[in-house]
């Protein structure tokens, strides 16, 4: 069997060499690329990506948004990663302007006024369903997040994490998978989630 | 629950992890990716890495040092030292680093700290402030503790914070390298000034010492140093402590 080509979406949005380098480690065939036809082309597409929502308007003008929905709509495997998963949403308070993908329903808010902002550290996943993505992950492992604003849990939702109020860590629908956290900064728990992802089937 | 963040610093002179008592008598502790890695399996929740020599002749050096310390890295990892403007930033975000942290360039200039953002993000960008008691209060100190500026740290932490700084790293002049006690009292009015996660840094030397920076100085994380590189403290037992005294931390790690 050939391995498959897994293409890294970069539009411009923070610095996406330590997702590179994890994918490196665990032996996959990863390209970071601007370009919709490597895109096309990809067996498996991750969109990472930090900072704020509004950064994911570059995808609209550039090719990419087309790009990356064909190949998830061809039920090619997806990961969203941080701003990546909260895009699947509908779209965020962030950049009220700025449209999500609309795979999952509502929106990202805020975190409430009672804890500060942003969530900044190593937080626990509540697994909530079995996931493709979450196989061989002890229920409560902790994960490396930082974000200022959240998804809401909804029936995709397959991890959720508590801070302030409950929020969307890992969703998964069939080829889409999303995590608010960063697995290539999570340590082993993080490795074993992107290896997941590399081992799921179209 | 999100958990309190021990952070390993690794002070880094001519391309070794070094650390002194208040910067002087510096003593060898080893190469700095072996170290970096060493911290992260015996449980270290980040790496920082300060150059603390930060020529202008050494850049390559330490570009090449961050390179292969991020290598094997999978845990958050900073880099600070010698970074004066954007360009610098990104050549260090480009050999691996996650964040970077300025310190005498952000209070210079505080709008580098908002060119950053911009680029890299926020949560990439920490603010290190060094300050030290002086009248009453606590005043900022640049170029390695040596400078007065005359500015007020808590007012400077606030300032960073508003211009787009994710973090701050405050470090208490007065206690780094004594293993006398983190200053709990500076940590808690940075910490109550600013809503982004302030790093309590200078004078760790007990498990007891973390206890008090995360419950009375309201610490969201806290750095050490010298305790972790002579074995003085193993990361492992440290957070068992905390975990004794209630105070949440990655476990098992």
């Amino acid at each position: 069997m050939t391995p498959s080509k897994i293409a890294i979406v970069d539009y411009g949005a923070g610095n996406l060499n330590s997702v590179k380098k994890a994918f490196d480690y665990l032996g996959a065939d990863v390209v970071l690329t601007t370009q919709p036809e490597v895109v096309a082309a990809a067996d498996k597409i991750v969109l990472p990506g930090v900072g704020h929502f509004s950064a994911l308007g570059a995808l609209d003008n550039t090719g990419l948004r087309d790009a990356v929905l064909q190949g998830a709509r061809a039920g090619k495997p997806f990961l969203g990663i941080c701003l990546g998963m909260q895009w699947l949403f509908e779209g965020s308070d962030e950049a009220p302007d700025c449209a999500g993908a609309g795979m999952f329903a509502g929106r990202c808010r805020q975190f409430p006024a009672s804890v500060k902002s942003p969530h900044v550290g190593w937080n626990s996943l509540t697994v909530k369903e079995n996931s493709r993505l979450l196989r061989n992950v002890t229920p409560e492992s902790f994960v490396y997040f930082t974000h200022s604003f959240q998804a809401p849990v909804v029936d995709a939702t397959t991890a959720a994490t508590d801070y302030g109020t409950q929020f969307s860590a890992v969703v998964e629908q069939d080829n889409i998978f999303g995590v608010q956290f960063h697995p290539e900064k999570s340590w082993t728990v993080g490795l074993l989630i992107l290896k997941n992802f590399c081992e799921a089937d179209s | 629950m999100l958990t309190k963040r021990i952070i390993a610093c690794l002070d880094v002179d001519n391309g070794r992890v070094v650390k002194g008592v208040q910067f002087v008598n510096l003593r060898d502790a080893g190469d700095p990716a072996e170290c970096a890695a060493a911290h992260a399996r015996d449980g270290a929740d980040e790496i920082v890495l300060l150059d603390i020599t930060a020529t202008s002749d050494n850049r390559n050096t330490m570009l090449d040092i961050v390179s292969r310390t991020a290598r094997g890295l999978f845990i958050p990892f900073t880099v600070g030292g010698g970074i004066r403007e954007l360009a610098d930033a990104e050549a260090v975000f480009q050999a691996g680093a996650d964040k970077i942290a300025i310190n005498s360039a952000a209070v210079k200039d505080s709008t580098l700290i908002g060119k950053i953002a911009a680029r890299f993000g926020s949560q990439a960008v920490v603010v290190a402030i060094d300050a030290r008691r002086v009248n009453g209060g606590f005043e900022v100190f640049v170029a390695g503790g040596r400078t007065p500026t005359g500015r007020d740290a808590i007012l400077w932490a606030r300032e960073a914070a508003a211009c787009g700084a994710g973090e701050i790293m405050l470090t208490s002049m007065d206690r780094d390298g004594t293993k006398a006690g983190f200053d709990c009292e500076l940590t808690q009015q940075v910490a109550d000034a600013v809503s982004i996660p302030v790093i309590a840094s200078g004078g760790a030397g007990s498990p007891q010492h973390f206890i008090e920076v995360f419950q009375s100085g309201r610490a969201d994380a806290a750095l050490a140093a010298s305790i972790f590189h002579f074995g003085l403290e193993n990361i492992g037992q440290l957070k068992c402590e905390l975990r004794a005294a209630h105070v949440p931390v990655r476990w098992p790690c």
